[in-house]
């Protein structure tokens, strides 16, 4: 086949969402996996060694072009993004399911000690959270999991990607300081 | 009357919201306490004096919070006990705040390392960025300030005041929320931002002072106003919208 590592550029260039590698191989249809895996494995070091504007990163199971976090002050003169704005109760919330998943509501309750309906609407609305359904417990309690879109909006390859949460002990001062 | 009590519950759930755990973590800090020996009788104590504040302030306190102080009661009274020779190995009462604590508290560094990588919409954009993006709002220096550090420097005002003036004169003209909310707005019609301090600088009494820091609670969940404050001098600033 021509230059299978410029094809995947090509189509990295166009693709909405991270492109997985059984993505490629359907379009590809010739290619080996290992052979892609090689391709991407280039493409990447090139952009690596040009340390231009953009580069590979693998989010969300796939592979994406994205732009290099030095150069965010510059994209935001070109398009302004609409605020995230996750308040800090938002943020735990969110990092309580992604760590704890799947979970119910009243677990996440128990653990920030407060009430999370709301928060919960919010991050559902935002599609960073999903219902994966209802537990068969009293009550039958949706169950809450993160969705494609967190790992992408976190830059995560995998939920295993999430960093071991540090044990207290680890925790510096620095970072006990700011945290509320 | 009763509308405004309404009002402010909302203001606690709304825009400065925080439970009991932050709470928690928030004397642990300013105390300097070590979670594995927390000392129950102080944090018990100022746990409770901060709930006396907050209903001063006619914030209702939402049952988590008489919650935490049962528990915490409960605990300070179990370590009263006197242990029995059989119950030697028995657990440390603690256990039964310091574990959720640990776990919570690790949720919150968590949280920090998730806002910390470089998100999408804010440090890394894709080519066709036509989907929504998002942007962090991160203030850099300044922190947005939560409803305990505005207890502590409303607390700091009065104690000023009640040196100024041992004795309360009466006075017969108080004036209502609503109209120092005015007041308030036409002083940031002059300027954009002005401090927390000055505000109750031209308060002489308490009930005056008590007004004024409703009128800020309210003017919050309104949205008129935004409260950060600077991590290195620890002032309090208040941004007209």
């Amino acid at each position: 086949m021509e230059n299978i590592k410029y094809i995947i550029e090509s189509l990295l260039l166009v693709a909405e969402d991270p492109l997985t590698i059984d993505r490629i191989k359907n379009i590809l249809a010739l290619a080996e996996k290992k052979e892609i895996q090689n391709a991407l494995a280039e493409l990447s070091s090139e952009y690596e060694n040009r340390k231009g504007g953009f580069f590979l990163r693998e989010v969300a199971g796939g592979y994406q072009i994205r732009t290099r976090p030095e150069y965010r002050e510059w994209i935001k003169r070109l398009i302004q993004p609409k605020p995230l704005r996750l308040s800090k109760p938002a943020l735990e919330t969110l990092a309580i399911i992604a760590y704890k998943q799947p979970i119910i509501r009243s677990d996440i309750e128990h653990i920030r000690g407060v009430n999370c309906g709301g928060i919960l609407r919010m991050l559902l609305e935002r599609k960073l959270v999903r219902i994966l359904g209802r537990k068969a417990i009293p009550g039958r309690p949706h169950i809450y999991a993160t969705t494609k879109q967190f790992l992408e909006v976190f830059d995560l390859k995998n939920l295993e990607d999430l960093p071991t949460p540090k044990e207290i002990s680890e925790l510096s001062n620095a970072a006990f300081e700011d945290m509320d | 009357m009763i509308d405004m009590q309404e009002e402010l519950y909302k203001v606690q759930i709304d825009n400065i919201f925080e439970g009991p755990m932050d709470l928690l973590v928030h004397l642990i800090k300013k105390h300097e306490m070590d979670i594995y020996d927390i000392p129950i009788a102080l944090i018990t104590e100022q746990y409770l004096e901060y709930l006396q504040w907050m209903k001063a302030i006619n914030i209702d306190v939402a049952g988590d919070f008489i919650l935490m102080a049962s528990t915490l009661t409960k605990i300070k009274s179990r370590l009263l006990l006197p242990l029995h020779e059989d119950e030697t190995d028995d657990e440390d009462p603690r256990l039964e705040i310091v574990k959720p604590l640990e776990e919570y508290l690790q949720m919150k560094s968590a949280a920090n390392d998730l806002i910390a990588r470089n998100l999408l919409g804010e440090d890394t954009f894709v080519r066709n960025p036509n989907q929504e993006n998002h942007s962090m709002d991160q203030d850099g220096e300044i922190i947005k300030v939560g409803l305990f550090e505005l207890i502590d420097a409303f607390q700091t005002i009065l104690e000023k005041i009640s040196e100024h003036r041992g004795v309360d004169i009466i006075t017969a003209d108080t004036i209502s929320v609503r109209d120092r909310i005015v007041q308030i707005v036409e002083i940031f019609e002059t300027r954009k931002s002005v401090t927390f301090n000055e505000l109750f600088s031209m308060n002489t009494d308490k009930s005056e002072v008590v007004v004024t820091f409703l009128a800020i609670l309210e003017m919050v969940r309104l949205s008129l106003i935004n409260i950060v404050q600077n991590t290195q001098t620890g002032i309090i600033r208040l941004f007209y919208l």
